[in-house]
């Protein structure tokens, strides 16, 4: 029976360690954006709505958050759109070469990462003077999206059945109503989950913009939170802390809406 | 029944039994021509915008391309001279060698390890508790990269920082003293949840009757892990090394913490392109390094991808 006990102890002791390295860092999000003037201290906070204030004051916070939404939400338009028609094609139609294209396209979208990619991209925009254009930014990161894009998306396709589009077709409907009509509707949360993944991505995405957007009046939130705790003496820990919370929440609540609505199911390299 | 070479769309649709002929026929009636302009517009932007930059980097890389100056507007080829300056800079051994322990430190032992060890703990509940460490766990890696990693600038704080308190230390200054051992613990911290998420899903295709019986054999928890366990989630092990290791090595959120500092103490590979190539200007300098880089995720994604085949 000791031995249980011991074991009991032992679990629950690495459950309390595994909580609070979890934890911990996050305490300070939680706290700070309702205390009046907070310091790095973790303390309890006093229920101010002071600091939201002074968000809606700062000339770049907001815009950056509407600037991130312009930026992701094309993105998603733009691979939810290509990837679904390209993907639906691949699905149904046997293309010479379409398991070779599938296994560069899944090569590519693993091995060109901004990392590798940073310096042409750079070089390219200074080149063209394409440095602070929104849509040059969209059209790089849905190029960088839509391989792993299209190859979930196939894999969803493959997965549901064609009868439907069989007897759609015995009906006289057009391949492209066929499309509209009876396929949109039944990959629709396949669809759904291209659309939050890459939303999610370009949401978080710090690099790209930060080499390619100069003009502060376009960054997305990821760039001016970088800037507010990095430029210029002290760091405004009101400021920080709050834009650092609107700027997370809308993430936590898009996680929250999919598991609820289709569980967090594992889709092999869901992210990045 | 349309002959195999004419387009579908232009014959009539036949009359059913058409499943044996995909060749020719496909279920929405597509045929090839449309098919192919389906997939023409993501093809483009994939090759304008992904596979271009990337053959781009490698002509880059034999130049002596600069940001700025005469080398900006005339750009020299320049041969193998870029790759024979990095392999004679001893700031590149040096980032190198950094990588190799963040790669090392927080994907391999850190991730990986932690990751299954979180799965193995919950693999029975189903309780609220389970939801509360996955949800945290997840949380860490949902956030936004600028997000998290300010706050672990709060959290590392010498004077304030909540470690420091935690710990009973005062001025111990995490992000100058030990830098590595920061970026390292942050990105097990910021990258867990895949792994864990990976092997709980791994740990469901375990029979449970398998690791009943060897209980009842009265095998310790480690004989069954090694016995039973781990020859059922081999491959899941594989994949899941070799994905993190990936995104471990091209991970640029390091430089959000340290910016490669102090003095380039955590300036892993993916900060010492940013560096030399943005910052210094050093573009030509910058590609070479670059094809580097893509050199060695190509060969990691070239076993990732063997490995999936040869599991299907």
């Amino acid at each position: 029976m000791t031995r249980f006990a011991l074991g009991r102890i032992g679990f629950a002791t690495l459950i309390a360690v595994l909580l609070a390295f979890f934890t911990l860092p996050l305490l300070w999000l939680a706290s700070a954006p309702l205390t009046s003037d907070p310091t790095y201290k973790v303390a309890a906070p006093d229920l101010t709505w002071e600091n939201f204030r002074t968000i809606l004051e700062h000339p770049y916070a907001l815009p950056s958050l509407y600037n991130s939404l312009v930026l992701s939400a094309g993105t998603a338009l733009l691979v939810v759109l290509l990837a679904a028609l390209a993907a639906y094609a691949l699905s149904r139609v046997r293309l010479p070469g379409r398991d070779a294209l599938l296994y560069v396209l899944l090569l590519l979208s693993s091995i060109i990462t901004g990392t590798a990619a940073m310096v042409p991209l750079f070089q390219l925009a200074v080149d063209l003077r394409l440095i602070d254009s929104r849509l040059g930014l969209i059209l790089i990161l849905s190029g960088g999206l839509l391989p792993a894009a299209i190859f979930m998306l196939k894999d969803f396709m493959d997965s549901t059945p064609e009868s439907y589009e069989e007897s759609a077709r015995v009906f006289g409907a057009s391949p492209l109503q066929i499309v509209r009509h009876v396929v949109v509707p039944l990959v629709r949360p396949g669809l759904a989950t291209i659309a939050v993944w890459a939303v999610a991505n370009v949401w978080g995405n710090f690099l790209m913009p930060f080499l390619l957007l100069r003009d502060v009046e376009k960054q997305p939130a990821a760039v001016i939170m970088y800037t507010l705790y990095t430029e210029g003496g002290q760091a405004d820990l009101r400021l920080l802390s709050t834009f650092g919370l609107l700027y997370s929440v809308p993430v936590v609540l898009m996680y929250l809406i999919v598991s609820r609505k289709y569980g967090f199911r594992f889709h092999g390299g869901i992210k990045r | 029944m349309a002959p195999p070479a004419t387009p579908a769309d232009l014959g009539p649709p036949p009359a059913g039994g058409e499943r044996g002929h995909r060749h020719s026929v496909d279920a929405a009636g597509l045929g090839r021509l449309r098919a192919g302009a389906f997939t023409a517009p993501a093809l483009a932007l994939i090759a304008v915008f992904l596979v271009f930059p990337a053959l781009w980097v490698l002509y880059l890389g034999l130049t002596d391309y600069r940001l700025t100056g005469v080398a900006a507007a005339e750009p020299r080829i320049v041969g193998l001279d870029n790759f024979l300056a990095a392999l004679a800079n001893p700031r590149f051994w040096g980032s190198t060698w950094l990588t190799v322990q963040f790669v090392a430190g927080s994907a391999v032992a850190g991730q990986a390890v932690l990751g299954f060890a979180i799965a193995w703990l919950l693999r029975d509940r189903r309780g609220p508790l389970r939801r509360i460490v996955e949800g945290l766990v997840i949380l860490a890696w949902i956030l936004p990269s600028a997000v998290v990693a300010f706050l672990w600038v709060a959290l590392l704080d010498p004077s304030d920082g909540t470690l420091n308190a935690v710990l009973g230390l005062t001025d111990v200054a995490w992000l100058i003293d030990h830098p590595m051992l920061s970026i390292i613990v942050f990105n097990v911290w910021r990258g867990t949840a895949f792994s864990m998420l990976l092997y709980a899903a791994a740990l469901e295709s375990v029979p449970p009757s398998h690791l009943e019986s060897a209980r009842l054999a009265g095998a310790s928890s480690r004989r069954q892990l090694r016995d039973v366990v781990f020859p059922h989630i081999r491959g899941h092990v594989l994949t899941n090394l070799l994905l993190i290791s990936l995104w471990t090595f091209n991970d640029f959120t390091p430089f959000m913490l340290t910016a490669g500092g102090p003095d380039g103490r955590s300036e892993v590979l993916a900060v010492h392109v940013y560096i030399e190539a943005v910052r210094n200007g050093s573009l030509g300098y910058g590609a070479a390094i670059s094809t580097i880089i893509l050199l060695i995720n190509l060969v990691v994604a070239v076993c990732y991808l063997r490995l999936l085949r040869s599991r299907r």
